[in-house]
Order: C-alpha cells, then structure tokens, then sequence
C-alpha cells in the first residue's frame, strides 16, 4: 500500500512546477498550462485527504475545482485573444506599456 | 434538506438573490432597449439594488447558518452587504456617462458589475473555506472580464491580462491552503475549525495551510508583497472599472480575513501566529504604498499606490484582535470606498483623450475653471490624507487606536509617520489645483446628473462619517460583536 | 500491483509537468500536460476516486485541453527562446517554496494509509449525494460562475461589436 505522504509529495512537486511556471515563461499561452498544472496538484491533495479522512467532501471539492479552472481557461484565452489580434503574439515581454 | 429548511435558507440570502436576479434581468432586458432607452439599465439595476438593500435590513440578525452550514447570516454579513451594496450603486451612477462615452457594451458591463457584487456579498455570507474560494472566484472572474472591455484599448487588454494571471495564481495558492486544512482537519466549516482548534488539534499542516491562505488572500487586497499586479492593472483597466475595483473586490478580501481569521482561526494560539505577520504585512504595505505614489507622474497611478497603502492601514486594524479592530476595519472600509470612488470619478471626469494618460498637468487651475469639481477633488485628496473632519481622519485615528490598544505601538507610529508622507503627494494635488494657472487644455464636458450625484454622495458621506463617526462605528461595533462575545 | 502503478503514474506524471515548464513548443507543452492530466486520473483511481477519475479525463484532459490546443493551433505559434532575464532569484526562491512544500506534508501523517473505505466511495452516487444536499450552495454558486465565464468569453473574443 502506498502510504499518503507519497501522493502529497507529488501534489506538492507538481504544484512548484506549475509556479515556476507562471512565474518564468514568457509565452502565455504556456503560463495558462502551468496554472492549470497547478490546480490540478491541488485536486490531487483533495483526493488523497479525502482518502484519508474517508470524507466525500474532497470529491466534491474536486467537481467544483474543475468547475472554475475550465471557467478560468476560458476566460484567460478569451483575454489572451484580444492581446493577440492587435499585437500578433503572445510573447508576455510586450505587454509594457503599463511599466514605469 | 426538506423543503421548509430550504425555503429558510433562500429566504435569508435574499439580498444575494436579488442582485444576482436583477443582474440577469439587465442582460436579458438590453437585448430589447434602444439606445434611447439604454437608461432603464442603470434604472433597473438601482431599483434592484434597492431591493436588495431592504431585503438585507429584514434577513440581518442573530448569526445563523443556512444551507446546510455553507451559508451564515448575521450583522456582519448585513454591514458587508450595505456596503457592497453602496459601491455597485456607486459605480452604476458612475458607469452611466462613461459606458456611454466609451461605447462598452452597457447590458453586459452592468450584469458583470452585479455579479460581482452578488460574488462580494458571497464572501461576506460565507460559512465555509469552499464558499470563500467559490465566492471570491466569482467576484475576481467578473472583475478580469471588466477590466478587459476596452477591447481595442492595448492598455486594457495588458491589465485584463496581468489581473487574470496573478489572480488565477493567488487563487491556485488559497486552493492549496483549504485542501491543507481540510487534510488537518477534515472540516472546511469555519465554526468547526475554530472548535476544532479550541480543542488543541494542532499540526504543523495548519500552520502550512494558514500561510497559503495569506498568501492567497493578500494578492486578492493587495498587499505587499503580494502588490505586484495592483499599480498596473488600476492604471490600464477602465477607469470606471478602476473605481469598482478599487473599492469593491478590495473590501471584499478583507471581508474574508475577518470570516476565515476571525470566525476560523480565532484561538489564542493561533492568533499569535498570524497577527504578527499580519503586522509585518501591514508595515511594509504603508511604507511602500506611500513613498512609491510620490514618484508617480500619472495621477491614476499614484491613486493607485494610495489604494495599495490604504489597504495597508485597513491591515494594520486586523492586527489588533479585538472589537475595535474588527469594527474600525468595517468603518475604514467604508470610509475608504467613498474616497475612492469620489477621487477616481473626477479622475474619469477630468480626463483626456490625448496626450499622456491621467496627466497631473490636466488638473492645473481647475480651481479657476471648475470650482465645484475642484473643491470635491480637494476635499477627497484631504479625506484620503487623513484631515480632519474627514472620514478619512476619523477611520485612521479608529485603526491606529485598535492597533495601540492590541499593544503595536511600533506599527501605530508606522502608520502615524507614512499618514505625513502621504500628506506631500495628496496636496500636490489641491496645490496644482488652486495655485496654477489653468493652461487652455481641452475643456471638460459638463458633467452628467449622474455623475454629479455620485460626487455629490460620497463628498456629504465623507463629512457626515467624518464629522459624526458615531453613528457607523455602533453599527460596526454591533456586527462584530459576536465574533467576541464567547472570548470574556 | 498498486506500487507498481503509483510509481509508474508518478515519474511520467512528474516528467510531464516538468516538460509543460521547460518545452519550447506549446503544441508539446499542452500534449505533455494531457499526459500529467491522465496520470493524475490514475491517481485518483488508486485513491478510491473513480468518479473523478472519469471527470478528470472528461472534462480536464478532454474539453480543456481541447480547448487550449484549438487556441494554440488557431494562433499558430512558433517556438520562442527560453531565455528569461533575472533568473537565479526565481529559481532559488521556487526551489525554496518547493522544499517547503514538500517537507511540510511528511510528517503528521501515518507511513500506512486508512482503513479500506466502503465500496461506495467515491462512486457517482456518494459525489452527487454530497453534491445536492450538503454542497447545494456552491454547486449553484458555480453556475453563476459559469454564466459569467460564457459572458466574459463571448465578449471579449467576439469578432465585432454588437
């Protein structure tokens, strides 16, 4: 039997991942890949506490995590779209005219 | 649940539905209007707001939790809702000649507008870590679709874009956070969470899972140093939106501190964990807030450092975990709404199409050209510095209070010091204003009925909570008290 | 058999997200991140999760990830450079998160799981048993959700103004 920690372990490494993710690449449409590569270490805790504390409390909390990151996804392409046709890319460097 | 406890439950989140409902009557009704009578827009949703409000005056009561312990009704919530409920009224008097102006899609704005809010209100009823994550996911998607509407605009599609990101990863962050507590305790109910810990149920995981939800929470209010996104996205987004976004989402962050660190993590033991942090958090937010908005060349910019660093003396009140704390962060929060939405609807007012956006220059002698609008201006810039009579002085005189009675001198002078440094760039304002010439620039569009009346709204709101500070702390104080009541 | 599978699911699961961070090519990046999505179904199909294994490759690995590889195939990207300036503080400070993270799941918890749930865990049944009657608040908060992000989606990427 694999003890609970293990699963932790991998939630916990797939989440840094998908930070550093979000945090170092330039191009957007791979920033949105690692937050969902975030959001899904965080079902994977659900899951593994829900196994632990034999509630279905995680399940459900996973349904609705789904839920709202197809809804971010969505809405980020959506956003990701409005760059891109006045600009040609996605490459995040471009978006400076907010910089001071 | 059977069907009279249902009923129960919807009947107490009235408010919520209301607005939730009117937001849909709006979207469904623009498909009919003409641009004749796009006005029935914002007249309905006023009308529904208003509902909303009176449903909040009949469902506010002894705390009780509905739908199954999701949901919590109680003086709280209801002094939340008010106060939401005042800032989308706001913002749609405000929207109304700007949405016109700009040509932004009106059915569309004003639903998102009271979605979000339905998402603040949300927050503030919220019972349990799964609502606050789920009402505050509401509120920021509808906040990160506005923030974009000038869809042409680059600077618009820039902050739409930062917002999302950084927000989408703070929410990642606070999703961590609920499924570690939920691994320590196997509970997301707040109530539970505090018995739980009553009870001496401690594991290091808490302390884990506590700090993801700051971390979590504080780019939500943004505080240092979770700010990053804050200066950008208030500059690039609309500025109508700005002024929504300045006040609403804002006050709704802290309203989830207060659920989930005063209702959730209220023990003693638990409270010397975060409170000093809180502390940290609170210092570096004035200190930066303050002495980057000197810098600023654009006036939008720097109103939006000062937001950052007001957001900073609102934490510097959850500090101090006790009753004066609580209830003079609720006097602040509304304080600073009225502030802020004055100061950002003469910023929309007085701006130009060309030119360097938000400019100081366009604001040289108004005083000459327009008084009235000037003396507004000033009187916000003065509010937001903390002069008295303002509410601005009387809400920051409260939070420092609470902060020395809680035993932070040191962060109550913090403040004290950042509240002068804040005086130099708030009067450069008014200086330029009144001491400069005017020069011949673009004149400023009379301004409509609408407008007026916001302007008109929150300059007597900010003397009449400034002069008679009373009335609103009893009824902070009266919502918060249940939150101490079991300590004595 | 159940070891076997876990590590299995774990290193290509892990190799995957790393791969999603470090690929060139976004085309790739979203193949590898089905990869991660479909091991981390494995997952919760070792965990007693059948239901949302299914969901998991339903809607994550099937209509998001879609919906990403639409988008990345309708913009039509090339690769870019990875080089991103600043980099030694970043690293340090994920790795430094990442330490934390992991470290502070180990310990509390037993080195031997619960006891074997009753078979109708985490079937359909016991998820929408929970779902409309406990968790019926959140359930009809998302779909407001929802409704948003159908606004905010045809709104902003709309071809021309109504």
């Amino acid at each position: 039997m694999i003890p609970l920690p293990h699963y932790l372990t991998v939630s916990a490494i797939l989440f840094t991942t998908g930070a550093i993710g979000v945090l170092m690449r330039r191009n957007a449409l791979i920033m949105l890949m690692s937050l969902e590569l975030m959001l899904n270490a965080v079902n994977l805790s659900f899951v593994a506490y829900a196994r632990l504390h034999q509630d279905m409390g995680g399940h459900v909390f996973v349904f609705l995590s789904i839920t709202v990151a197809a809804v971010e996804a969505a809405v980020g392409l959506a956003i990701l779209l409005t760059i891109f046709r006045t600009r040609a890319t996605v490459d995040v460097d471009n978006l400076h005219l907010l910089q001071r | 649940m059977d069907a009279t406890a249902l009923l129960e439950s919807t009947g107490a989140l009235l408010p919520h539905l209301t607005v939730l409902v009117t937001g849909l009557v709006i979207l469904t009704l623009d498909l009919f209007l003409t641009p004749q009578s796009r006005y029935l827009n914002e007249v309905v949703g006023l009308i529904g707001l208003l509902v909303a409000f009176l449903f909040t005056l009949s469902t506010a009561g002894a705390p009780r939790q509905v739908f199954m312990a999701m949901a919590v009704v109680d003086y709280l919530g209801a002094f939340f809702n008010a106060t939401f409920l005042l800032i989308a009224a706001l913002t749609i008097l405000l929207s109304a000649s700007y949405v016109r102006r700009e040509g932004v899609s009106a059915g569309e704005y004003y639903a998102l507008v009271l979605f979000a809010t339905t998402g603040f209100m949300f927050v503030a009823a919220a019972a349990d870590l799964i609502m606050v994550f789920l009402a505050i996911e509401t509120l920021s998607i509808a906040t990160y679709i506005l923030a974009g509407l000038l869809r042409e605009d680059p600077h618009s599609q820039e902050a739409a874009f930062k917002y999302f990101m950084l927000g989408a990863l703070s929410s990642a962050f606070f999703l961590y956070g609920i499924a570690t507590i939920y691994g320590a305790l196997g509970n997301t109910n707040l109530v539970n969470v505090a018995q739980a810990l009553g009870q001496g149920d401690f594991s290091p995981l808490l302390l884990m899972g506590m700090a993801l939800l700051i971390v979590g929470l504080g780019f939500k209010a943004a505080v240092v140093p979770f700010h990053m996104w804050a200066p950008d996205v208030y500059e690039g987004a609309p500025t109508a939106v700005t002024a929504f976004m300045t006040a609403g989402p804002k006050a709704a962050a802290f309203a989830a501190f207060l659920r989930v660190f005063f209702q959730g993590f209220t023990t003693p033991d638990m409270v010397q964990h975060w409170a000093p942090i809180f502390a940290f958090l609170a210092a570096l937010t004035m200190i930066l807030g303050n002495f980057v908005a000197m810098a600023q060349q654009s006036l939008k910019r720097m109103l939006a450092y000062s937001s950052i660093a007001h957001a900073g003396y609102a934490f510097v009140a959850l500090v101090a975990h006790n009753t004066l704390g609580a209830s003079s962060i609720l006097y602040y929060l509304v304080a600073y709404t009225l502030m802020s939405l004055g100061s950002f609807t003469v910023l929309m007012v007085v701006a130009r199409r060309e030119g360097p956006l938000y400019a100081f220059d366009d604001y040289a002698g108004l005083g000459t050209t327009h008084p009235l609008l000037a003396a507004m201006m000033a009187l916000f810039m003065f509010a937001l510095a903390g002069f008295p009579p303002t509410a601005g002085f009387a809400g920051k005189f409260y939070v420092f209070s609470a902060a020395v009675q809680a035993g932070y001198y040191w962060l109550a002078l913090i403040g004290l010091l950042t509240s002068v440094v804040s005086v130099v760039y708030y009067t450069r304002v008014v200086m330029l204003m009144y001491m400069r010439e005017p020069n011949g620039a673009q004149p400023i569009p009379r301004l409509a009925p609408t407008t007026m009346a916001v302007l008109g709204i929150t300059a007597i709101g900010i003397l009449y909570m400034g002069i008679f500070p009373g009335g609103v702390m009893r009824l902070a104080e009266h919502s918060v008290a249940f939150l101490f009541q079991a300590k004595m | 058999m159940e070891t076997f599978l876990f590590w299995i699911f774990a290193i290509v699961g892990v190799g995957g997200g790393i791969m999603v961070v470090f690929h060139r090519n976004p085309m790739s990046s979203a193949i590898y991140l089905v990869v991660t999505m479909l091991c981390l179904a494995g997952f919760y199909a070792l965990l007693a999760g059948p239901f949302v294994a299914v969901i998991q490759v339903l809607v994550y690995a099937g209509a998001v990830m879609v919906l990403i590889l639409f988008v990345i195939m309708m913009l039509n990207l090339r690769e870019e450079t990875l080089q991103r300036e600043g980099g030694m503080a970043t690293w340090i400070l994920a790795g430094l998160i990442g330490l934390v993270l992991v470290v502070a799941v180990l310990p509390p918890f037993p080195r031997t799981p619960a006891g074997t749930p009753p078979p109708e865990f985490g079937t359909i049944e016991a998820v929408g048993n929970k779902l409309f009657t406990m968790y019926m608040l959140p359930f009809e908060l998302t779909s407001v959700l929802l409704l948003i992000g159908i606004i905010g989606a045809v709104i902003l990427a709309k071809r021309r103004m109504l």
